[in-house]
């Protein structure tokens, strides 16, 4: 396997093939904020939080992190003002949803995102994607998933799965960066089991 | 039909199909495509064929459907060969005298002739009509002589010769040398160089490989794909053959959108009539080249016409985009090689091999070659398909072609690009319409949609309007996309219903950049556009909606108001009875007035009202004038007085 060299902030950093830029910069000690990475599962690349600038062949773009390969040569910044920028829209447009979530507003804090910037719209879920994933890609279950598109998404069990499987696994819970997850469970639990529900 | 085993063989069976047809015989074309379907052809077509019948014709004359010429404004339309005589809005009822007149008189029927509205000057041929003969049409010119269901339509007009000569008399590195030599560019949007595209996947090291028709128009109003797909179907997957023996593959699939039930039928038609021939299957013309294509039908949603997506649709999961730092022509379909390219882009290939990239290149700019087929649709007299040559200036595609602006109103802008295109304004009508001249407008060309705009069009309201088709048809996954374009929706929505605020225009435009820089495909990154453009050449009407909370188009509901101006109004009552809300206050010699709290602002006063008294009008940003005295109300006519 070859050996990829190149940098990241300053920092020369070493890389295997197939390895990713956030892969490389954890590796390294480098801190890149993310939402919805977990290393035991495929990257998705979908809240964009880990987005950095790249620069190869004297050309410099965003990316994201979870899904660039590494490539021999680029020069990478984790920190600009325009990533900080992206980083504050996106965490504020995070917040509408889930203006209480202790990950959220620690990145709040570090970005100087306004909590209120947008109208809220407590659904709490921020759509990750963690919990279907790991129950799709891990657990090999499925009994996590998301339904319809665009704006409506939004997470859902599928109940003759998850009255077999979650009791038991719940692995995705701690997954979940606004516990929604959590909530979404006990409420679908309470409203579709309830002698089960209380019986526990 | 026997299978076609060589290039001999396809010459003589091209030959003996030639023999077999007169070309003095008259022969009726009636489109069949789905605008004229829809507004009648099925029913023209049964009358012909009842009519011949009657008349005992039957030996003397053919008719039959085809595809769509594109001047879908005037259908059912119908040309007669071999005068070209072109009828247009034919009806069941014209029938019989069109067969009884003009097939076996030879006279033509007048009142069924296009008319040029600035001259008076009838047409009587398809090519004198201006629609026409101000396009230059490579592609759609041929849909009127071909019934896209039988292959040998295609065959007598030089049908799969292409294929022939990129088999027989070129190695696949040649056919690639001259398609990227035409410097063919993606007609789906993006405007990438096909052959380059397609070099990457042929010097791919992956052994299997695939070529995939991207059939999954889904810009409002355009429908130039499914008109070539309904029409011409054997062109495209000619195109696509050849693009398979050209990077190597022996696979190709076709997704077309389920919401085009017609093109599905031609397309799965045409693959089976081509397996029949043998241009499809196993050692094709007897050069021991195989492909096989399959048709997949999408599920109706817009974000699968990027390329990822539509190929994660096509390996069975939900249509969402994957990130594409490595292109899908590397690492595609599968994980494999995959050239995808837009039907349009597929259907340039035979012409591209058969006459050559010089004849191609004739046509275009430095950047953009060949022709392009745009959906001329919105305020605009002529609505239809056009093709014309890149580089010809913007206003000859919508005055010369398009016939200008329908009702004596003022034109304001062009969209063009589709839902994330832009708005170019009167100011750029000059421009040459190309691939890099549209994006340095700030609009794109996307894959040809042209929606016409005048006067009576806010420009924030169409920003709106686009913003909320793509909400609803992003796919949710990435948060700039979902949630920046849910925000801008909101803002905009509140804009244009007088909630404005001061900083709405800086805040949208953040979500802008981050939508742009950080969304994860092309839906995302390009849906700030709406916005972008018309704020690039209608700042003022956003700042009247904001500020003033006026709408300058007199479109926005919410900040408009219908008032009848008493000097004016002659207390006929019309608009009174028609009102649905009974929101006008009047009656016999009584001078009416609009009950500002009952009104719903349908607009049925306005346009009821007799032009000669001209009486409502609509107003915005400013207060309504307080309605006059009851004395001053009632009006006394001069007949009467004596």
């Amino acid at each position: 396997m070859s050996e990829i060299l190149f940098e990241i902030d300053g920092k020369e950093v070493k890389a295997t093939d197939g390895m990713t830029i956030l892969e490389v910069a954890r590796k390294a000690g480098i801190h890149i904020p993310t939402l919805c990475y977990d290393e035991k599962l495929e990257p998705y690349g979908a809240c964009r939080l880990c987005i950095v600038e790249v620069e190869s062949r004297g050309w410099t773009r965003l990316a994201v992190a979870c899904v660039y390969p590494a490539e021999k040569n680029i020069i990478v910044r984790t920190r600009s003002e325009k990533v900080d920028r992206i980083r504050k829209t996106i965490i504020e447009l995070l917040l509408a949803h889930a203006p209480d979530a202790f990950d959220l507003l620690d990145l709040a804090k570090e970005y100087g995102a306004d909590r209120n910037r947008f109208e809220k719209e407590p659904s709490f879920c921020i759509h990750c994607g963690l919990c279907v994933r790991y129950c799709a890609e891990v657990k090999k279950k499925n009994a996590v998933g998301f339904v319809d598109r665009g704006t409506r998404r939004e997470i859902s069990f599928v109940p003759e799965i998850a009255s077999k499987e979650c009791w038991n696994c719940k692995e995705c819970f701690p997954l979940c960066p606004t516990e929604a997850l959590q909530a979404a469970y006990v409420l679908v639990e309470a409203l579709a089991f309830p002698h089960t529900a209380f019986e526990k | 039909m026997a299978r076609i085993n060589s290039p001999e063989e396809l010459e003589q069976f091209r030959q003996s199909l030639l023999s077999q047809r007169d070309p003095n015989k008259p022969l009726i074309s009636i489109c069949a495509g789905a605008g004229c379907l829809a507004s009648g052809a099925n029913e023209v077509m049964a009358a012909f064929k009842a009519e011949i019948e009657k008349q005992g014709l039957n030996a003397e004359v053919d008719a039959k459907g085809t595809g769509c010429p594109g001047f879908c404004e005037r259908g059912p339309l119908l040309v007669i060969y071999p005068e070209e005589i072109c009828y247009l809005q034919v009806k069941p009822e014209d029938v019989p005298e069109i067969v009884s007149q003009t097939i076996k008189e030879k006279k033509i029927v007048d009142r069924l002739l296009y008319v040029n509205p600035s001259t008076g000057e009838k047409a009587t041929r398809e090519s004198d009509i201006p629609f026409y003969k101000n396009q230059e049409r490579n592609l759609i010119g041929v849909n009127i002589k071909i019934d896209p269901k039988s292959i040998d339509d295609y065959l007598a007009i030089g049908g799969y010769s292409a294929l022939s000569k990129a088999l027989f008399q070129m190695s696949p590195e040649e056919v690639l040398g001259e398609v990227k030599k035409s410097n063919l560019r993606g007609r789906g949007g993006g405007g990438f160089p096909a052959g380059r595209k397609w070099e990457g996947s042929r010097n791919a090291p992956e052994p299997i490989k695939y070529v995939i028709v991207n059939a999954d128009e889904g810009d409002p109003g355009a429908f130039m794909d499914r008109a070539l797909l309904e029409g011409n179907p054997h062109s495209i997957l000619e195109g696509l053959i050849i693009g398979a023996y050209a990077i190597g593959a022996q696979e190709g699939y076709i997704y077309v959108r389920q919401e085009y039930p017609l093109a599905v039928i031609n397309i799965n038609l045409a693959i089976k009539q081509a397996e029949e021939y043998g241009f499809l299957g196993k050692n094709i013309l007897g050069s021991n080249f195989e492909c096989k294509v399959l048709v997949h039908q999408g599920a109706g949603a817009f974000v699968c016409g990027e390329s990822t997506a539509l190929m994660t649709a096509l390996e069975g999961r939900a249509g969402e985009p994957r990130p594409k730092y490595i292109r899908s022509n590397i690492v595609g379909l599968w994980g494999r090689p995959s050239v995808l390219n837009n039907v349009e882009t597929w259907a340039n290939v035979p012409l591209i091999i058969n006459k050559g990239a010089d004849w191609f290149t004739q046509y275009g700019t430095e950047s953009s070659k060949g022709t392009k087929i745009f959906s001329l649709v919105g305020k605009i007299t002529n609505t239809g398909l056009v093709e014309v040559p890149m580089g010809i200036p913007l206003k000859d595609i919508i005055y010369k072609i398009g016939g200008g602006i329908p009702g004596g109103k003022k034109f304001k802008a062009v969209q063009t690009g589709g839902p994330s295109g832009g708005c170019i304004p009167e100011s750029l009508l000059n421009l040459e319409v190309g691939f890099d001249e549209l994006t340095k407008a700030g609009s794109m060309m996307g894959s040809g949609g042209m929606i016409v705009m005048d006067e009576e069009n806010c420009m924030v309201d169409v920003a709106r309007y686009f913003l909320n088709f793509l909400t609803d048809e992003s796919c949710g996954k990435c948060v700039p996309c979902r949630e920046g374009i849910r925000q801008m929706l909101k803002i905009l929505t509140n804009i244009t219903q007088g909630k404005g605020r001061e900083g709405d225009i800086e805040l949208l435009e953040t979500l802008s950049e981050t939508a742009i820089e950080a969304a994860l495909c092309a839906l995302g990154k390009s849906a700030p556009n709406p916005f972008l453009s018309t704020l690039k050449y209608f700042r003022e009407e956003y700042e009247a909606h904001i500020k003033e909370k006026r709408c300058p188009a007199l479109s926005c509901k919410e900040l408009i108001a219908y008032v009848i101006d008493p000097e004016k109004c002659q207390a006929c009552m019309i608009c009174q009875r028609k009102c649905p809300a009974q929101a006008i206050d009047g009656g016999k010699n009584r001078i009416h007035i609009v009950e500002q709290e009952k009104c719903t602002k349908c607009g049925t006063c306005f346009e009821v009202c007799p032009p000669r008294f001209g009486a409502v009008r609509k107003i915005s940003g400013e207060p309504v004038p307080p309605p006059i005295s009851e004395e001053a109300r009632t009006i006394v006519r001069e007949s009467k007085k004596k």
